[in-house]
């Protein structure tokens, strides 16, 4: 379990202090993909370099496991960080170093025997998929698959642990899927504990179980995420939760309800969903604002649609959207 | 007439000293060079390291007031003409070496010059690493050595091969230079005969040599840059 508890984070510059984090209280449970998202600037990255203490906190306590990671000695540190480790949006890999080695790195640093450090990267790069990639050299890879490399590589010390800073936001929507993928089958495997780090709303829809919605250091809203998601209270979750352009508060009728639709890769046929559904179900959806985006023949984003009509037809409606593969829905209450 | 010129006296006695002083003369350059360098490097590297790892704190914690007497004392040396140089520390020349003429002699006022010098070269290649590596490094629980000797040295390691074989060039010209005060080799014989005793062709044979010697290091040190390179693709 972490622990975060009051914490704050101030960096002096010649600009004056910036309060990257103002008192941020948060438990993530073991277990959890935790996702943690908010807009540039809000103080993501530093949140999450407090809590392996690559950023020391200005005050305030992380606890993991009830070691306060504050109070540790330098040494006792580095062998914490063997339990929590980290990949990043830009990599990191030693560029000077083929995928093996790259993989073998924690390792080393831990001191285990060489033979058995090759072993488990070795076990380690097959199941991320990159078995035939060994020797390679980093500057030799995709971007995804440098990204699995790093993820092989985090994962060489047995973590309890995953820190994920904007992870897929150097990938294209395709490789995120992967990536993302691969991350929610290493934690239903391993059972590790994942924060996800992210400024996307579907990264968290698709893998995150919890997340806290992180604005301008402060939190905003946390809980499940369907919770949030189905019915974002602050304005920083609004923001996130709805298409650009889409006001909660205008456009929605006395007797309209509405629901969101999101893509996750639907595979968009030629078949136009929503006049269908008018024909299916002799249900006429509103559109109320969309965001969305194709991607070879795969649409992602979400779309919010209004239905007039009771109960029974939104449940209608939205039983209809969601059975679609690829496809979830989330009533908006207003 | 062209004819009559290389059968002249003096490209005679030319070419009699290419025959007897040179293969001796070209020896004695190389191994000074070589041998400042990889002084110079023993030196200069651990301090270029010093002054890159010790910034702020980042990775060793080195107090500001060392790094300042550090830099100060780099950029004194730095400072000073070679050959000035060359003549303050004949004392400490004597007491190392013994005398103050000859090559080996050549060796202490070339060191004392070129280590600043490969300090600064080895700071800049430690700074042209990406910072984001050596986070990655502490984020997985490195100590402050493991840091230096594991991520620092190897992932610059094209880069500093590169600017070590500036430092030997460098080195190569200040050791032809050490000729005037002294110093054997190619520089030696460059000035008795070009300067002292007017034998021009001698000095241009010397100079070409020299710039032989230049062409031959940075040909090698650019090869083994690229070559130890991983990230460039293609290989
Ligand atoms: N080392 C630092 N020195 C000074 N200010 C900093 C430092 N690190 C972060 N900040 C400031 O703290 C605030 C939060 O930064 P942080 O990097 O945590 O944001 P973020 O949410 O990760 O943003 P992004 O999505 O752009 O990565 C910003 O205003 C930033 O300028
Ligand atoms: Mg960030």
């Amino acid at each position: 379990m972490i622990e975060i508890q009051n914490l704050t984070k101030t960096f002096q510059t010649s600009g004056g202090t910036v309060e990257a984090l103002k008192g941020i209280s948060l438990t993530v449970e073991d277990g959890d993909i935790f996702g943690i998202i908010g807009m540039s600037g809000a103080g993501k990255s530093t949140l999450v370099r407090c809590i392996n203490m690559l950023e020391r906190p200005t005050s305030g306590n992380i606890i993991i496991d009830g070691k306060d990671m504050g109070k540790l000695s330098n040494k006792e540190l580095r062998e914490e960080r063997r339990n929590i480790t980290m990949i990043f949006q830009g990599f990191n890999l030693l560029m000077q170093r083929n995928c093996l080695k790259n993989v073998c790195f924690p390792l080393e640093l831990a001191g285990v025997k060489k033979s058995e450090a090759v072993k488990r990267a070795t076990e380690l790069l097959n199941i991320v998929g990159l078995g035939d990639k060994l020797s390679s050299y980093p500057a030799q890879l995709s971007g995804g698959q440098q990204q699995r490399v790093a993820i092989a590589r985090a994962l060489a010390t047995h973590p309890k642990i995953l820190l994920c800073d904007e992870a897929t936001s150097a990938l294209d929507p395709q490789t995120t899927q992967s990536i993302l993928s691969l991350i929610r089958e290493i934690h239903d495997k391993l059972g590790i504990t994942v924060i996800v780090i992210t400024h996307q709303m579907s990264v968290v829809e698709q893998i995150c179980t919890k997340v806290a919605i992180l604005d301008k250091g402060n939190i905003a809203e946390v809980g499940q995420v369907s919770d949030v998601f189905a019915a974002p209270k602050s304005d920083a979750a609004k923001r996130l939760v709805y298409p650009e352009g889409y006001e909660s508060s205008v456009s929605i009728q006395e007797d309209e309800k509405v629901f969101r639709v999101v893509f996750n890769g639907a595979m968009t046929t030629n078949k136009p969903m929503i006049a269908q559904m008018a024909i299916d179900l002799n249900i006429a959806a509103n559109i109320k604002a969309a965001s969305t985006q194709c991607i070879g023949d795969k649409a992602f984003g979400n779309m919010i649609l209004g239905i007039s009509g009771g109960e029974e037809e939104l449940k209608k409606a939205m039983e209809y959207m969601g059975n679609m593969p690829n496809i979830h829905v989330e009533e908006i209450v207003k | 007439m062209i004819a009559d010129y290389f059968a002249s006296d003096t490209v005679q006695t030319a070419l009699d000293i290419l025959k007897t002083q040179f293969p001796i003369a070209i020896w004695e350059t190389v191994y000074v060079t070589i041998l400042s360098t990889a002084f110079s490097i023993i030196i200069g590297l651990p301090l270029g390291v010093l002054i890159v790892a010790g910034e702020d704190g980042k990775i060793l914690k080195i107090p500001k007031a060392v790094l300042s007497v550090l830099n100060v004392i780099i950029n004194l040396l730095r400072s000073v003409p070679f050959l000035i140089l060359m003549i303050m520390v004949f004392p400490l020349t004597r007491l190392i070496v013994g005398t103050v003429v000859g090559t080996p002699a050549s060796v202490v006022p070339l060191v004392i010059a070129a280590f600043p010098f490969v300090a600064r070269l080895v700071e800049s290649s430690l700074r042209e690493l990406n910072p984001n590596i050596i986070e990655m490094a502490q984020s997985m629980g490195s100590s402050p050595f493991q840091i230096i000797a594991k991520v620092m040295i190897p992932e610059s390691m094209p880069s500093l091969i590169s600017n070590m074989t500036i430092a030997l060039t460098t080195i190569l010209g200040y050791s032809a230079m050490s000729g005037i005060l002294g110093g054997g080799g190619l520089g030696k014989i460059a000035i008795n005969y070009g300067y002292y005793r007017y034998q021009y062709l001698v000095m241009i044979f010397a100079v070409v040599f020299l710039i032989v010697l230049v062409q031959l290091f940075q040909s090698l040190g650019t090869y083994l840059a690229t070559r130890t390179d991983k990230r460039l693709k293609n290989r």
